[in-house]
């Protein structure tokens, strides 16, 4: 064993030419298959079978399977023009250089399978259509590409077909997973959320204790009894967050904020110990019984602590299957019809949104007059704003369309008084990855995730020498804790990140509203 | 993996930390410690043997607030924040204080 490797950052580009390309520059970086035991933990095989024409079958009937469940892969699949369109929007390949992270690369790499073996000319003339077998260095590949793709989709936005390399990506991950072949980080923790409620695998206890410390600590900050009440029956408001928010910072500044919302606001509010996790990595699998599993939980302490609303913190990809996937998979939002989303459907108030994101009951409070802020508490900050991906491309906010752009911004501006945008075409719903997200937040995938950070690092650079901007909001717990560990290689403090809530907690008025 | 110390053998997971809480003593803290170039000194210790009186209770390491929070209370003021842990973990408190104290891997967004 050596020591941490060291990694170093790009340099910042002058020029977003295409530069030239490193063709395998990334093939060595593969991050941590899971083991057995891992595996096992959440109904996979423990690993791949012994004889590889077993693997093999298994790999291509998992892929036969999603191509007939899934119309959307088999369109990616067939649409793809090679048109060149998405080959420099992806950030690992800007931080590479390695041509298998372009998307169409990435794409590519299940689509030869998907002809050698789903198309007539494929099966007849491989060599013609650029079809191959799958072999298991061809699988090998995948695990390595499919897991540097952080299922960002900004891709998709500039594919004049829509193709949507996440989704191929999530595809890919479902048949590695199907056949043994998972990956340790994202496994790992869909097994601890399974067990405990949470993706760090926080206790019931442990959980308690870091409420009341916080409790303690915010006494003493303000000399007012802020609650963090933890599985109040009865509450109005069922809050799910990411356990980042518990334990990690800045996050956890985030937790303040949401907090004295509710304290400021008279809102009566509780944290659950069995669905203590928004995080859903079930979606990175791209396994819909696995999101299920997850998402369940949320729903069993809905019913159990009688809430009548179920509103969410700062998490990205979480709010995209929140928002999309919620409702038919656990019947919060309208769509699932089993007797326990009847049930939950007839206890929540249908006034509200549900589920609501903290920043759309926030800002409503603020267009309300319910919640007030001295602005100029926020005065040391100049702020710029990072739309997280699956925040911008996965979903929406509000009732009007780009409110999940809006919305958030709204209310840094009421909460602060300088605000500022980084560059065109790297914000909204054309938004760099962070560099972490997807499953990608683990620490042998480092050297990716400081290279992928590069064209958000450019964007913000441009906006701290000409504005001083020197803090960035974001509402997800990945891009919070990607930027504090890659935010020194850039030189920039790792303080420099924190949440919307961050900034609310700083300015709002809880005395005197 | 392992490591080996005094003739014994510890196995670890791929990234280093222990698999076994259990089997944790002072020695391979240290052989875990310099192969992360850390060079245990009190302040060190003082992290880490708190990191591990708090596993015993709760069975996870603490929330970076109750760490620094605790730090501070115990041994000073001035301890009692997330820089001063940076500097004696460099990697980061949470990750590569538990390597050292033994325990496993907190996962998930952080």
């Amino acid at each position: 064993m050596t020591g941490p490797k060291k990694i170093e950052a790009p340099a910042l580009r002058q020029s977003t030419a295409v530069a030239a390309l490193q063709p395998d520059a990334m093939a060595g970086l593969k991050c941590y298959v899971a083991n057995e035991k891992i595996q096992q933990a959440i109904g996979l095989p423990g690993k791949l079978a012994a004889d590889w024409q077993e693997t093999h079958d298994a790999a291509i009937a998992k892929m036969g399977e999603l191509l007939g469940k899934y119309r959307s892969l088999k369109v990616f699949m067939d649409a793809c023009v090679h048109c060149g369109a998405c080959t420099d929007k992806c950030h690992y390949f800007i931080g590479t250089g390695d041509p298998k992270n372009m998307p169409v690369a990435r794409q590519d790499l299940m689509r030869s399978v998907y002809r050698r073996y789903f198309t007539e000319a494929g099966k007849l003339f491989p060599d013609l259509v650029g079809a191959r077998d799958l072999s298991k260095e061809v699988l090998d590949e995948w695990y390595t590409y499919y897991w540097q793709c952080s299922e960002c989709r900004r891709c998709s936005v500039f594919c004049p077909f829509g193709i949507d390399t996440a989704e191929v990506t999530m595809a890919a991950r479902h048949i590695l997973d199907t056949v043994g072949y998972g990956q340790k980080y994202t496994n790992e923790i869909i097994g601890k959320v399974n067990n405990i409620g949470n993706n760090l695998g926080l206790s019931g206890p442990a959980l308690q204790n870091t409420l009341e410390g916080l409790e303690e600590d915010l006494k003493e900050d303000t000399g007012l009894d802020i609650k963090f009440p933890l599985d109040v029956q009865g509450a109005e408001v069922l809050l799910i967050t990411p356990s980042a928010d518990f334990f990690a910072e800045p996050h956890i500044e985030s937790l303040i904020g949401y907090g004295k919302v509710f304290h400021a606001a008279g809102i009566s509010w509780t944290l659950s110990s069995h669905a203590s996790e928004f995080g859903n990595f079930g979606l990175f699998n791209g396994d819909y019984e696995m999101m299920r599993k997850v998402a369940l939980r949320v729903r069993k302490a809905a019913l159990e602590l009688g809430v009548k609303r179920i509103v969410v913190g700062e998490c990205g990809h979480a709010w995209r299957v929140a928002y999309s996937f919620w409702n038919t998979l656990t019947g919060i939002g309208a769509g699932a019809d089993d007797p326990f989303a009847v049930q939950l459907q007839s206890q929540l108030d249908h006034r509200y949104k549900q589920p609501a994101h903290i920043c759309e009951l926030t800002w409503d409070l603020i267009q309300q007059g319910r919640i007030k802020f001295d602005k100029s508490a926020n005065d040391h900050r100049i702020i710029t704003f990072h739309d997280s991906c699956n925040v911008a491309r996965g979903s929406r906010m509000g009732d009007a369309p780009g409110g999940q752009f809006e919305i958030p911004r709204n209310i840094i501006r009421a909460v602060a008084n300088k605000y500022v945008e980084m560059p065109q075409g790297t914000t909204r719903e054309a938004t760099f990855c962070c560099g972490g997200g997807g499953g990608l937040l683990t620490d042998e995938l480092l050297e990716l995730r400081v290279k992928g950070a590069l064209p958000r690092m450019e964007a913000l650079q441009q906006v701290v020498d000409q504005q001083g901007v020197n803090f960035m909001a974001t509402i997800c717990a990945i891009c919070k804790a990607q930027f504090t560990k890659v935010l020194p290689y850039y030189n920039h403090k790792m303080s420099m990140v924190g949440g919307v809530h961050q900034l609310v907690s700083t300015a709002i008025r809880l005395g005197d509203k | 993996m392992a490591v080996e110390i005094n003739g014994k053998t510890y196995e670890t997971d791929e990234e280093g930390y222990l698999l076994d809480i259990n089997e944790w003593n002072e020695d391979v803290a240290k052989l875990i410690a310099e192969q992360e170039n850390i060079n245990m000194s009190s302040q060190h210790w003082e992290v880490v043997n708190f990191l591990r009186e708090y596993y015993n209770e709760f069975q996870i390491a603490p929330a970076v607030r109750v760490l620094t929070k605790a730090i501070g209370k115990r041994f000073g003021a001035e301890k009692g924040n997330s820089q001063y842990l940076y500097e004696l973990f460099p990697y980061g408190p949470a990750k590569q204080a538990c390597k050292i104290a033994g325990l496993p891997k907190p996962t998930g967004c952080i």
